[in-house]
């Protein structure tokens, strides 16, 4: 799940993570009420799940009650890579004398935390990766033993920032590292992370990625209601069920995550697009498939349904029965082409023969399912 | 032969009590594998279809001889179930459930690299694995593999690896080893470590792996095949077409920056001289193949 700027801000703060003081807001006139309370001048930024903010005019330095007026004004309704602003972020304006790069992600490879340190910050840090690798001072920590106060002064001197800064950063970073592991972050990053004109260090931005796996021991709430989805996603996630929509025409519904992609990679191979992404688990049980198809149905864009579903632990004749029981009390406008395989899917496949029509094909292998839901979507 | 389980095998179930433990491990059981006990602290005494459960897997391994334990405890108890196989003695942990936090998985991953060399962590968030006639740990359907070899099987997606199997099947031909080694950020055993082994068993001829997008596992796996396998290797990467930035169910299928694609999966794969199916199907195909060519099945 990823949170908005002000959303990281509040999750940092929560730490001990200097930030500047600010509010959220929804319209113009508590927008004034905000900037009066933080003091001018005040930064106006737009609160979108979406890069590129200074550049779409998301993000403006406001002086005066005018300016915050007109600026956010402005920004309220802002369309920023196809996200809506609804949401401002007030905050005091900081004087800056450096900006840096700080971040704390999980290296697949490696298999333990990954914090980069540059004093190259403000800009995005793949180009400064690219460019001027040796810009970014990487550590490696293991899990276990956590991140000392020795480790973490050797990583800021490596990094080459101002020297005066040295004990102010070591306290932020370790912060930082205890808002990663105990705030259950996939990413904590920090651009620009930086040095006022006081010389305090300080998080101008916030980036942070949390786990949707540790949900359980966390109050998120509040993060998850702005959480942006897509209609049918949404519809999807209420059901239970693992969908992502796409742009195509080809309604999905697979068993296994490896299944379902591998169903786009074939709808693909035939010529053809998938409308969605959609996992209904290991089972597949009428419930279950009523549901997935109602939800595929609701999709304006779908054109034909490729229901590919290999029979393990669950017969094919378990999955024929729940198929046939979803369509009767489903009604699908689509066409629907089935391949069921795996364990009985004879049984499965006789099961369904009476049922079997226009509206409703069986094909034995996976590409020739495939090449007839692309035929059928086309066609239509 | 066969790698990390085999007849030999006696598995410990912890969760057996619960539901999905109860009818995984009494499954597990019904196709022959050794299920010598459960655990449920609240529960030590009690049985679970003639199965006994014990407090813990100390108390487990030292009434049974058990030497694995699968782990069948909701996400929120996996860190701490972990810990107590290792401490309680088995040499190999097949943990099926999903949803662990990545926080814990790097934790206790490091942790068993540290004070438990000698343990395997097979999982979180996988199918389980299976030697055919021998042993079969987790939610892998038994039927659908045949025993023998001369194939071995590696995999980060259950369905796909069921796929496999059963095509290999119904081709007539058998599998050492299917290792389901899940899709999660940080798995337990990785694609390397189930080749060196495939590499080192004599009655695994050939090895079939199948990837997803997301992380660089494969890419990895490619350069170990390239430098230290002698086997034929055949491929499949599911997700070619999967749009950048979406997770796609598997915590570990994931896209971002171009890193990780299919594409540049199959890519390298295909340069360490594996052969590269474009769909499962393709895929079984070249793996019965590749056994026909050397005539050994």
């Amino acid at each position: 799940m990823d949170l908005l700027e002000f959303q990281g801000k509040q999750f940092f703060a929560q730490f001990g993570i200097p930030v500047s003081d600010g509010r959220a807001v929804t319209s113009v006139d508590e927008a004034l009420a905000a900037a009066e309370a933080v003091g001018y001048p005040v930064v106006v930024k737009a609160q979108v799940h979406a890069g590129g903010r200074g550049k779409a005019g998301g993000v403006k330095l406001a002086n005066n009650a005018d300016e915050v007026r007109e600026h956010a004004g402005n920004i309220l309704g802002l369309d920023i890579s196809g996200h809506i602003t609804r949401t401002l972020w007030i905050e005091i304006a900081s004087d800056i004398a450096e900006e840096y790069y700080a971040s704390f992600t999980l290296d697949r490879s490696a298999k333990k935390h990954l914090g980069m340190l540059s004093k190259e910050g403000g800009v995005e840090i793949e180009t400064v990766a690219v460019e001027n690798p040796d810009a970014i001072a990487k550590i490696w920590i293991d899990p276990v033993d956590g991140l000392t106060e020795e480790v973490c002064r050797a990583w800021v001197l490596a990094a080459k920032l101002n020297p005066d800064v040295t004990d102010g950063a070591v306290a932020l970073l370790l912060k930082l590292y205890t808002a990663y592991v105990e705030g259950d972050a996939d990413l904590a990053e920090i651009n620009p992370l930086i040095v006022k004109t006081d010389g305090n260090v300080h998080a101008l931005d916030a980036k942070v990625t949390l786990d949707d796996n540790a949900e359980f021991r966390h109050e998120w709430d509040d993060y998850a209601a702005t959480q942006v989805r897509d209609v049918r996603e949404e519809a999807a996630h209420e059901k239970g069920l693992q969908y992502v929509g796409l742009d195509g025409s080809v309604g999905i519904i697979a068993n296994g995550a490896g299944l379902a992609m591998s169903t786009l990679d074939v709808v693909n191979q035939a010529g053809g697009e998938a409308a969605n992404f959609l996992d209904i688990g290991g089972g597949a049980n009428a419930d279950v498939m009523a549901g997935a198809l109602q939800v595929i149905n609701d999709d304006p864009k779908v054109k034909s349904i490729f229901i590919n579903i290999f029979g393990g632990i669950t017969r094919g004749e378990e999955v024929a029965k729940g198929i046939i029981e979803a369509l009767s009390r489903v009604d699908i406008a689509a066409p629907i082409v089935i391949r069921l395989d795996g364990t009985n899917a004879e049984e499965g496949r006789a099961l369904l023969e009476p049922h079997l029509s226009d509206k409703l094909q069986s094909k034995p292998t996976m590409l020739e399912a495939a090449a007839a839901a692309v035929a059928l979507a086309k066609k239509n | 032969m066969s790698i990390f389980v085999d007849e030999n095998t006696k598995v410990i179930y912890q969760g057996l009590t619960g539901s999905q433990g109860r009818f995984y491990g009494l499954r597990n059981r019904d196709y022959g594998t050794n299920v010598v006990g459960g655990t449920n602290p609240k529960k030590a005494g009690e049985d679970v279809d003639g199965i006994p459960i014990f407090a813990n897997v100390g108390e487990a391994v030292a009434a049974t001889g058990a030497n694995a334990s699968c782990i069948f405890i909701p996400a929120p108890g996996v860190r701490a179930a972990i810990m107590d196989a290792a401490e309680g003695g088995v040499e190999f942990i097949v943990c099926i459930t999903e949803g662990v936090p990545a926080h814990d998985e790097a934790w206790f991953y490091n942790e068993l690299k540290r004070d438990f060399p000698n343990v395997r962590l097979l999982g979180p968030n996988c199918p389980g694995i299976i030697s055919p006639g021998k042993c079969n740990i987790g939610i892998t359907a038994g039927e659908i593999a045949k025993p023998g070899g001369p194939v071995g099987i590696v995999s980060r997606s259950g369905t796909l690896t069921y796929q496999a199997l059963y095509e290999l099947k119904l081709q007539n031909i058998g599998v050492t080893t299917c290792v389901g080694i899940g899709g999660d950020p940080v798995p337990g055993t990785s694609f390397i470590d189930c080749l060196e082994a495939f590499e080192a068993d004599p009655d695994t001829k050939a090895v079939m792996m199948i990837g997803e997008i997301g992380g660089s596992a494969e890419e990895e796996a490619a350069e170990f095949i390239k430098n230290k396998m002698s086997k034929p290797v055949v491929s499949y990467v599911a997700g070619v077409t999967a749009p950048p930035g979406k997770k796609m169910g598997h915590a570990g299928a994931i896209v971002s920056g171009g890193k990780g694609t299919a594409a540049a999966k199959m890519e390298a794969l295909e340069a360490a001289g594996v052969r590269v199916g474009k769909n499962p199907t393709e895929a079984g195909e070249l793996m019965v193949e590749v056994v026909r060519e050397h005539g050994w099945a």
